[in-house]
This record gives C-alpha cells, sequence and structure tokens, in this order.
C-alpha cells in the first residue's frame, strides 16, 4: 500500500487521540469550566461516579479505540524512525512485519484488560 | 578579516583516496582584493602554490552549479562567495558533505543525478503529441508561475550536503530530486504524476523529509524545496483521499488558418535566387 495512506491515517488517529484526550480533561479537570457553560456534570471523580463509569459499555468501548489508535499513532512513528536507519527492503519489510505483530498483539492484550475490567 | 592586510588563509581539505593517504588540512596564505571570491582564492593557488590541489568549476557566475563545497562549515557556491563578506581571517574548504570525495574538495554527484533523472525530469504525457508534436504547449503566465522558482534549480547539490536527513538515510531521495518531481507536478503540460508517484510515495521518498528546511537555506538560486516537498505530500495525502482535483493536461495551440489572412501584404518575391533553385532551372 501507498505510504501516504499510512500516513494519513496516523495523523486521523493523531486527531482521534486530540478529541478523546481533550473530552477526558474537559470531563476530569475542567469542571469549573464545564459548570460555567451551563454543562453540570456532577463530581465525576467520586469513588460511585469511577464505578459507574466502569459498567459502561460506551465507555468501555471509548478505551479501546483510545488503545487502537494510539498504538497505530505510536507504533507507526517507531517504523519511521526505524525505517531512517534502513537500507535493505528485506529490513523494512521484517520491521514492518514485527511492529504489526508487536501492535496486534498488544491490542489484543489491552482489550482483553480492559474488556476484563469493564465486565468484572 | 581584516582590510588592512588583505590576506586570507585558505585551509583547504586534502585527500586522495587512492594514495591511501589521510584527510589533512592544508594551509595556503592568499592575497585578498575586494570582490575576489573562493574559487578565485583557488585558482590563485592552483596556479601559484600548490598544483595539486583538486576542485571543480565552470563558469565562474553561479550557473552551472560545478563548485560547491563547504566554506566557513556552510555548503556555498565558491565563485558566489566572496572572501570579504566571510570576515574571517581562516576560510575553511571542505568538500560537500553527504557524498564520497573524489579528491580533495571534488565530491562524487553520482547520488544526486542518479535520483534526478529516477524522477523522471521531464513532461511525459499521455497523448502522443510529445513523440509527434504538431504546435506548441498552451501556458498561462500564471501556470508558468507555479512551478517557475522550482525549474531555477542548477543540480549544484547543496541541499543534499545541506540535508540532515540525507546524512542518516543513503536511500533518501534528497531535496533535489524532490524538488524536481514537484517542478514537473505543477506544470500545465505534464500529465505524470502516475508515474512518478510509485518513486516519491514510499518511505524513502517525501515522508522521510523532517522539514528541517536546509536545503532551502542552502540553496544558492533562491529555490525553496522544503516548500516543494510539503506541497508534494500534500498532492499525495489529496490524491489518497480522493480530493486532488485533476487536471487536463495542457493543450496544444490551435491550428493557423489555411488561408492566409487578406489583411496582410503578401511578402516580396525573394531577391536572390536560391542555389538549387537555381540548379532546378539549369536542369
Amino acid at each position: 500500500m501507498r505510504e501516504s495512506v499510512w500516513w494519513t491515517v496516523s495523523i486521523a488517529c493523531a486527531l482521534v487521540m486530540v478529541l478523546l484526550l481533550s473530552l477526558h480533561m474537559g470531563i476530569m479537570h475542567l469542571a469549573g469550566l464545564l459548570n460555567a457553560l451551563g454543562l453540570n456534570l456532577g463530581d465525576v471523580r467520586s469513588f460511585s461516579a469511577v464505578v459507574a463509569r466502569g459498567k459502561n459499555p460506551v465507555q468501555m468501548v471509548v478505551y479501546v479505540i483510545f488503545l487502537a489508535v494510539a498504538l497505530y499513532h505510536g507504533l507507526y512513528g517507531l517504523r519511521g524512525i526505524l525505517l531512517e536507519v534502513t537500507r535493505s527492503r528485506r529490513w523494512e519489510v521484517t520491521i514492518t512485519g514485527l511492529l504489526f505483530l508487536a501492535g496486534a498483539l498488544a491490542f489484543v492484550y489491552g482489550t482483553y484488560v480492559t474488556v476484563k475490567t469493564f465486565t468484572g | 578579516m581584516s582590510a588592512g592586510e588583505q590576506r586570507a588563509i585558505l585551509r583547504i581539505f586534502r585527500y586522495n583516496p587512492t594514495d591511501g593517504g589521510a584527510p589533512r588540512f592544508q594551509e595556503y596564505p592568499v592575497p585578498v582584493q575586494k570582490g575576489m571570491t573562493v574559487l578565485d582564492g583557488l585558482v590563485y593557488v592552483k596556479e601559484n602554490l600548490d598544483g595539486t590541489i583538486a576542485y571543480r568549476s565552470s563558469c565562474r557566475m553561479g550557473i552551472c552549479g560545478s563548485c560547491g563545497m563547504v566554506i566557513n562549515g556552510f555548503p556555498r557556491l565558491a565563485c558566489q562567495t566572496q572572501i570579504l563578506h566571510l570576515e574571517s581571517q581562516v576560510i575553511e574548504i571542505r568538500p560537500l558533505s553527504n557524498y564520497p570525495v573524489i579528491k580533495d574538495v571534488v565530491p562524487d554527484l553520482t547520488s544526486l543525478v542518479r535520483n534526478h533523472t529516477a524522477i523522471r525530469p521531464y513532461i511525459i504525457r499521455l497523448d502522443d503529441e510529445k513523440e509527434r508534436p504538431t504546435r506548441e504547449y498552451l501556458q498561462s503566465p500564471d501556470e508558468l508561475e507555479a512551478y517557475l522558482q522550482f525549474a531555477y534549480c542548477i543540480k549544484c547539490g547543496l541541499c543534499l550536503a545541506a540535508c540532515p536527513t540525507v546524512a542518516t538515510d543513503a536511500s533518501f531521495l534528497g531535496p533535489q530530486a524532490l524538488a524536481a518531481a514537484y517542478r514537473y507536478l505543477a506544470d500545465s503540460r505534464d500529465s505524470g504524476m502516475e508515474a512518478r508517484a510509485p518513486l516519491l510515495d514510499t518511505p524513502h521518498g517525501v515522508w522521510r523529509c523532517h522539514f528541517a528546511g536546509a536545503c532551502t537555506e542552502a540553496c544558492p538560486k533562491g529555490v525553496d524545496p522544503a516548500l516543494a516537498i510539503q506541497l508534494l505530500k500534500r498532492e499525495l495525502v489529496l490524491r489518497t483521499l480522493r480530493l486532488s482535483h485533476m487536471r487536463a493536461p495542457a493543450p496544444v495551440a490551435p491550428p493557423l488558418p489555411p488561408a492566409p489572412r487578406p489583411d496582410i501584404p503578401k511578402a516580396p518575391e525573394p531577391t536572390v535566387a536560391l542555389a538549387h533553385d537555381q540548379r532546378q532551372r539549369e536542369e
């Protein structure tokens, strides 16, 4: 596949991360600002609120999405660094394959941990 | 250097890979006049002090791009660099970075030429007009302006010597070839993007550029290769997202009117008979 496709996906992942992190920062740490804007979410950092979110499937899906985009963006960046000092095509393919495998394993394990955490 | 003493020391890199000796610097005192370039200094050294030094030069006026070298730590054309402007008593002259050395300050520019030819630096047409031309292509001044600055490249190779990415990735196409690729992409007469994309859209193509901008700073002709590479990236992403507005290649000029215009008087008969006309009459 053309490199511009991988690069565009990486930038799209970065945008998703910025969006999700902005939501996280807004909800968890800018309650005063949200209150001023007329959006009262209550005490989102209380024990009961954390437990309630832990049972919310939407929250779980968001975590898994964040895991996927962060893994892709990070590993794509690492691939770029490694390919810069790689001169043979065979090593390029090997590095790309190993990073894909590492990303897939990390995603499977991370998803398992996330689902296990949410489902108890 | 001070203007009063009017002398400078040229500290020249000396190295001959064929004799097995180690690289070293050798210093030569050179009398300096206002307007004297580093190339003039090298000519003085070769003619008066040491005929064994090797450097490359040709036009002496910043056109041919032959005399690129690293002068006081920065890649420059020796013919465009005035000694007094360097404001330095000792002027250090090295061969261009990121190239093998043939001898002394003569670099082996094979990689530059190889990458430049790889991107197919000529107009590519999908129609038959280039092979069997009928008329000139039509191009407006605005369309010319879109690629003109990138056409000023003289292939001196200074941009590759300045580029930190070329230093780490020998497979990187480099700013010169990528700027040349954009020069043809932006040319309204060309429709060769499909042919060039497989080379450009790779990890060692446009995506390897870190946008350090050193190429643009080094270019002696005011070309902006860093800008060209970013514009190439934009075009490739737009093509990926299918948002690129592919223009039709420039058409050829319409044919001339078949009959002469009545308001233009007929040309007078030639007063001197051509030789072959004369022969025909005799036969």
